[in-house]
């Protein structure tokens, strides 16, 4: 399709609802915003702070972007962070494949916050998370490259006055079929950027992939491995200073008065300022700024909840989630055929309560944020999940104008959910609003683990009725928990219905004709929840695929065969645990004291089973090995979903084995790693990751293997031991090594 | 004020004596390879090397380092045995948000420094003492095993 060329005074800049193609100063091609580097936004050199292009008004595009310069050289911006999960090699795998260009060579720089460039297609906003980079970007990142790249071939085309299809790319050159020449991407953009951006391109067969579905190595695994990466923690400015604080030890309490006279005289300290509830010591560096908290005498008042207990906030669940005469005290969030009325016919039944603890992220590096509150502008360097969320934090609080904040993104030393809040961020920016300089404001361990935003507790209750095979003939499940979605993103929850509450509970692949799945909101008083990994998978998949166990148990059938009987409607679900199985050696004989547990589970778009084999021995339990199998349709890096499903089952380990955040006295009774255990090296199992590969839509591998494995260890304690737990973590009921 | 010696270069620092060394690094020197987690050696991610030897470095004062050699991650490449953990920690794409990692190859290299074909047993003792929360531990443990075999 031939489109008539642009005015050449608009510089080829078209406005559509998709990609545009402008030229930017010094004769780029900029796809997706025009502004150019090293500049704000009133055109001011920005001395000593990182370049931040903001978007002008433009339409809407789809997430990263693509410049060129005429040198050559190819930046892509990333719209996604990066925390491990790989997005910052994922995603230039899907541009460099329609672009061609060679991935090494290319420049990686973080988007700035802006919502209308940067929004994930399925999440609505610029956020990571959810498992939903790859299934966002799969397919606008590929539209992105082919668009930079057809006006390239075209530039060249016009050049060598020759068609369209005589010219092919490869490795940041187009080339002539009819001839020797090519010409190097850098000697094309002046070109390619006063042409129409094409409504359609053509996207590779995937059969011509030759980046994509490669075990390609990650870009960013130099830097991380020779010191030079930089976290949001290793932000260093001039006239920077460093903070640390102290808040409220009882969750909500509210600081009275602090006395400050030896920590001013500690060498180093700076100043103080206090909020509401915290303290801040601001000093030349964290050890000095310890030092000054060491030496504060701070009053506080601990208010309402300076006497909450486990104890009460179980209770109140346990209250929130009785069915007081079968009138069902919850939300339903799906009901089909007649529960009821089958499982009071059914010959045999069974009931059960299971309970998820609090869990805190625990990240190694602890929560932090560097910013500079000025009198036209404020800038925070920071990792996070959601920088617009930051962004808009920081206008609410400084009052100042959407253009004159600016989010400065950084690696992350691990999300896990927690940076897709800004607590502690919108904290850094009421801190440095009392000053006139940089300051870096670093949580210590302690108040990371004492003030996070902890996975909520869960409260389940779930019946089942069989027939006199011990086929299931009626499900009920009824999840009873804080509403992550109400705080996060309320206009999600319609009729009280929290999806994420119910995800996997909703829709079990065991469910029969008569099923019956509610939602009773409790939140627990004086804690803010929030999203870990794996969110509402992670706990349901440890209630259904415990209880699924427990009635393959109760109808005397082995755990594997009682669940594959019942998956013919998921063919999917039903191959990848058949695989699994297989790879374990399911059935095969095992050490007394030793056993192997099932769990398969359909979430994020992704298929998992996964068997688990452990032993539990006079010192305890320790997991062995376990084997995982993954199908996730088409695979972008298939080494990437080795290092999801190995780094998620161990996460996930830590918290299923040992993971609970409790409080007594209003108080978050962990504070370190001595008493928030979490897997180590010596106690880390075996893990054989297996792919299954197929040309189904890609689905998300962030957090799938997190979600499954906690009930793949308590069905292995189950066959090994006898004991089925049904509270976690498992210390609390076993031993572990 | 106290020197202290930092990958072969002296550092006069104008701090307290029971300044832990990683302060010193990060906020005076300005060396932020080095990392900090939990302020208590409990997870490993502040690892140096003292005279050779893998040191905590959250927990030991710039004092116990006077007339000591310290390496940290930005040089431990400069080594034989760093720059195969480093080479290996590439080739099997070992890392993921790479936060620990700097503790993690600064322990193993002092394994290896000290035991050139360390059992899995061997592994698991020198590396216990370093989290790693995305859970990268097979592939440590491979490259461990996979730089203790090559050569530089």
């Amino acid at each position: 399709m031939s489109k008539e060329p642009e005015s050449l005074s608009e510089k080829g800049r078209s406005r559509r609802n998709f990609l545009i193609a402008t030229t930017a100063v010094g004769g780029s091609l900029l796809i997706g915003f025009a502004l150019p580097k090293f500049l704000d936004s009133k055109g001011i050199e920005a001395p000593g702070y990182p370049d931040m292009a903001e978007s002008e008004d433009l339409a809407f595009s789809p997430n990263a972007f693509i410049r060129i310069d005429q040198e050559g050289v190819v930046t892509l911006i990333m719209s996604k962070a990066e925390m491990g999960q790989g997005t910052f090699t994922s995603i230039p795998m899907l541009i460099a494949e329609e672009l061609g260009v060679d991935l090494t060579k290319v420049k990686l720089e973080q988007a700035p916050a802006d919502d209308k460039l940067y929004a994930d297609p399925i999440l609505g906003s610029q956020v990571t998370g959810g498992s939903t980079s790859i299934r966002g970007a799969w397919e606008p990142m590929r539209h992105a490259g082919a668009v930079a790249r057809t006006l390239l071939v075209t530039a060249a085309s016009k050049q060598w006055n020759t068609g369209i299809d005589q010219c092919y790319v490869e490795n940041g050159y187009v080339l002539n079929k009819g001839s020797d020449e090519k010409l190097a991407y850098g000697e094309l953009v002046a070109t390619a950027a006063t042409l129409p951006v094409p409504d359609k391109v053509v996207l590779k067969d995937p059969k011509e992939f030759t980046l994509i579905g490669k075990p390609v190595r990650r870009l960013d695994s130099p830097e991380k491995v020779n010191g030079h990466a930089t976290y949001g923690i290793d932000v260093r400015l001039p006239n920077m200073k460093v903070a640390t604080v102290a808040m409220s030890p009882v969750l909500g309490g509210k600081l009275i008065s602090v006395d400050d006279s030896k920590a001013l005289s500690i060498k180093g300290v700076h100043q103080i300022v206090k909020l509401e509830d915290t303290v801040a010591v601001i000093a030349d560096h964290m050890w000095a700024a310890k030092q000054g908290l060491a030496a504060l005498a701070i009053k506080w008042d601990g208010g309402r909840n300076s006497e909450l207990d486990m104890k009460d906030i179980v209770e109140q669940l346990d209250q929130a989630s009785r069915n007081a005469g079968r009138a069902a005290p919850g939300v339903v969030a799906r009901s089909d055929g007649d529960f009821n009325s089958a499982f009071d016919k059914a010959p045999l039944k069974h009931e059960a309560v299971y309970q998820v603890p609090f869990l805190s992220h625990a990240a190694i590096e602890p929560m932090n944020a560097t910013v500079h509150v000025q009198k036209d502008r404020c800038d925070i360097w920071v990792g996070t999940q959601v920088p617009t969320l930051a962004k808009a934090g920081a206008i609410g609080i400084t009052n100042l104008p959407p253009d004159r904040v600016f989010v400065h993104n950084h690696q992350i030393g691990g999300g896990f959910g927690r940076r897709l809040d800004v607590d502690f961020i919108n904290q850094a920016v009421s801190i440095a609003k009392q000053v006139d300089y940089p300051v870096k404001v670093i949580w210590t361990r302690e108040e990371d683990m004492q003030h996070g935003i902890y996975r909520p507790y869960y409260y389940d209750r779930l019946a089942a009725g069989l027939d006199k095979d011990g086929k299931l003939v009626a499900w009920s499940h009824r999840v009873t928990g804080s509403s992550i979605m109400s705080r996060w993103v309320p206009q999600l929850v319609v009729n009280g219905l929290d999806p994420d509450a119910v995800e996997v509970a909703k829709d079990p692949l065991y469910a029969p004709a008569n099923i019956r799945v509610e939602y009773v909101r409790q939140e627990p008083p004086g804690i803010v929840t929030g999203w870990w990994r794996g969110v509402g998978a992670t706990h349901n998949t440890f209630m259904v695929e415990s209880f699924i166990d427990e009635l393959a148990h109760k109808a005397g059938k082995d755990p594997l065969q009682y669940r594959l009987a019942l998956l013919d409607k998921s063919p999917r679900a039903k191959k990848v645990l058949e695989i699994a199985a297989e790879k374990a050696g399911w059935g095969s004989a095992l050490p007394t004291g030793s056993g192997r547990g099932l769990s398969v589970q359909h979430a994020f778009g992704t298929y998992v089973a996964q068997v688990a084999e452990l032993e539990v021995g006079d010192e305890g339990v320790r997991v062995k090995r376990v084997v995982c199998v993954v199908d996730c349709g088409m695979v972008v890096n298939p080494d990437h979903v080795k290092a999801q499903m190995e780094g998620g089952i161990n996460f996930g380990i830590s918290g299923a084995m040992w993971g609970e955040i409790t409080l007594k006295d209003g108080k978050v009774e962990q504070s370190n790693f001595d008493n928030y255990r979490v897997l180590r090296m010596n106690e880390a199992p075996i893990i054989e990751v297996h792919l299954v590969t197929n040309a189904e839509a890609p689905g998300g591998i962030g957090e799938p293997g997190t979600a499954a494995i906690a009930p793949a260890l308590t069905n292995a304690i189950f066959a090994a031991s006898g004991k089925r737990i049904r509270k976690l973590p498992i210390a609390n009921n076993l031993e572990t090594v | 004020m106290i020197e202290l010696n930092v990958n072969g270069k002296n550092h006069d620092l104008d701090v307290a004596e029971d300044t832990p060394i990683l302060w010193a690094l990060r906020d005076v020197i300005g060396m932020t390879g080095t990392k900090f987690g939990c302020g208590r050696a409990l997870c490993g991610a502040c690892t140096i090397h003292l005279d050779g030897a893998p040191t905590r470095s959250c927990i030991t004062p710039v004092s116990l380092a006077r007339g000591k050699k310290v390496t940290t991650i930005e040089a431990v490449g400069e080594s034989e045995v760093g720059k195969r953990v480093q080479q290996a920690w590439l080739e099997l794409d070992v890392v993921q948000c790479g936060y620990c990692q700097s503790g993690q190859i600064m322990a193993a290299s002092a394994l290896l420094a000290q035991n050139s074909n360390p059992s899995d047993a061997d592994i698991d003792n020198a590396m216990a003492g370093n989290i790693c929360r995305c859970g990268t531990y097979p592939r440590i443990k491979a490259a461990i095993k996979q730089a203790a075999k090559s050569k530089a």
